[in-house]
């Protein structure tokens, strides 16, 4: 337990730092921005009560809001992520199947099921991000074009973490 | 009372997200009024001096491209010194200069957070309001106009970027006096503004320099950029054209704050008509 409760906290500051200090500075032709904090909502573990979840999805946001001078708005796209997740989740995962394996990891979960994850829930978090920003219909076509290679961008991202800190399902 | 406790418990993950989402654009909306401020961003303590801290780190990488700039602006200023004139007439006389009176001075401060890669882009700078700093100033840079200070905090401010979707900045062509105002261009691209709503009889040429007018909050004629192209594709119905800005926001390093010492004078007199009418 405090295992789990050490890790997530150590995630939780890696991911605001490496969010706030470095892919702040990263853009691709001015269309794709990375955004891959969100990784921290999506890898806290599964029994986790959603009175804990969303005010740690709130937290996150907020953090993140705080390096970024946009106060609310990541932390109302990651309580939005936050919900897409408790979904997805209920819809996909039996509660009974697995006994030891507690975090939605890519190792745990096998690529299949974590790509088809991360993707909808990175779609739906940036899609509402990038419009509550702009908050424009004129500026549809450039917001749309933004939040298309960004969400690709973000993907390429998380999946990589998630080979870097591949481990095995133990039998 | 018991079925409602097991249904609110059922769909806790929705109450839930109800909750917090309503929070988050509370604050979200109201951060965006230019009145109300809040203290998530980066002027408060703590993420303050950890920006101050990562760009003193930058700074040092930095070192020879800022040494360039100041010499070039040392140059330019030792060029206007008076022991650089050739002084042809014989005798001079000192005379008590009365005519003028300084209306503007300016404050200079380093930037230790910029982005120019979002819709919304903020500046922080080093110096707040302990140093005289208050909302509502002008920023300028080396080459031009930066942006208006947001909100200060004793040791910081933030400064609402030229590169902002609701900046917009009162200007003129330099040539031939034509007003408009610019904003920055929809595209995202942190190196293109737009002038638009300038009267259809303005006659703009390629690379005619476009300055801040009276209008402004910035002294008159201090530069925004170059006209680069007459047909842009988003605008009104008069005249608009898209400008090359003259400040590189990628490379921002250092800033003056200008200091209106008539300011509070001109707007005092301004409620006052207002009450009078």
């Amino acid at each position: 337990m405090s295992r789990v409760l050490f890790a997530n906290f150590i995630r939780f500051v890696v991911l605001v730092f490496i969010q706030a200090f470095l892919l702040k500075n990263v853009t691709v032709y001015d269309l794709a921005v990375p955004y891959p904090y969100i990784l921290f909502v999506m890898l806290l573990p599964f029994e986790t009560p959603n009175i804990v979840l969303f005010p740690l999805a709130f937290l996150m946001g907020l953090s993140i809001d705080a390096f970024y001078d946009t106060p609310g708005l990541h932390a109302a796209a990651t309580v939005l992520l936050a919900m897409v997740r408790v979904l997805f989740i209920s819809i996909t995962v039996q509660k009974d199947s697995f006994d030891n394996e507690p975090e939605p990891t890519l190792g745990s979960m096998g690529f299949r099921w974590f790509f088809t994850y991360s993707a909808i829930l990175t779609l739906v978090h940036h899609f509402f991000l990038f419009n509550l920003e702009v908050f424009r219909l004129s500026e549809m076509e450039y917001t749309l074009s933004r939040f298309l290679m960004s969400s690709v961008f973000t993907i390429l991202l998380m999946l990589i973490t998630g080979l870097l800190f591949f481990r095995k399902k133990r039998a | 009372m018991r079925n409602l406790l097991i249904f609110i418990t059922k769909y806790s993950a929705f109450f839930l997200f109800l909750i917090f989402e309503a929070i988050a654009l509370y604050i979200f909306i109201n951060y965006n009024d230019f009145q109300r401020a809040s203290f998530i961003n980066t002027s408060n303590e703590v993420t303050g001096n950890l920006y101050r801290n990562i760009s003193n780190v930058n700074d040092y990488l930095k070192l020879k491209e800022i040494n360039d700039s100041l010499a070039r602006q040392n140059a330019l200023l030792r060029n206007q010194l008076m022991s650089s004139l050739y002084v042809d007439t014989a005798g001079r006389k000192k005379i008590n200069d009365s005519v003028y009176k300084q209306q503007y001075t300016y404050i200079e401060a380093r930037v230790i957070n910029n982005s120019v890669n979002k819709r919304m882009n903020y500046i922080t700078i080093n110096k707040g309001s302990l140093n005289g700093i208050a909302k509502g100033m002008g920023v300028i840079a080396d080459g031009g106009v930066v942006g208006i200070v947001m909100q200060a905090s004793p040791h910081f401010s933030v400064i609402r970027s030229l590169l902002h979707k609701d900046t917009r900045i009162s200007a003129m062509l330099a040539n031939s006096k034509e007003g408009g105002s610019f904003m920055w261009a929809e595209d995202m691209d942190p190196h293109k503004g737009l002038l638009y709503d300038v009267a259809n009889s303005a006659q703009p040429h390629l690379g005619d320099t476009v300055v801040t007018d009276q209008h402004s909050l910035f002294p008159i004629g201090v530069q925004l950029g170059r006209v680069s192209n007459l047909k842009p594709k988003t605008g009104g119905f008069f005249l608009n054209m898209e400008v090359k800005l003259s400040v590189d926001f990628s490379k921002l390093e250092y800033v003056y704050v200008i200091n209106n010492k008539f300011a509070q004078e001109q707007q005092g007199l301004e409620a006052l008509q207002k009450t009078n009418e």
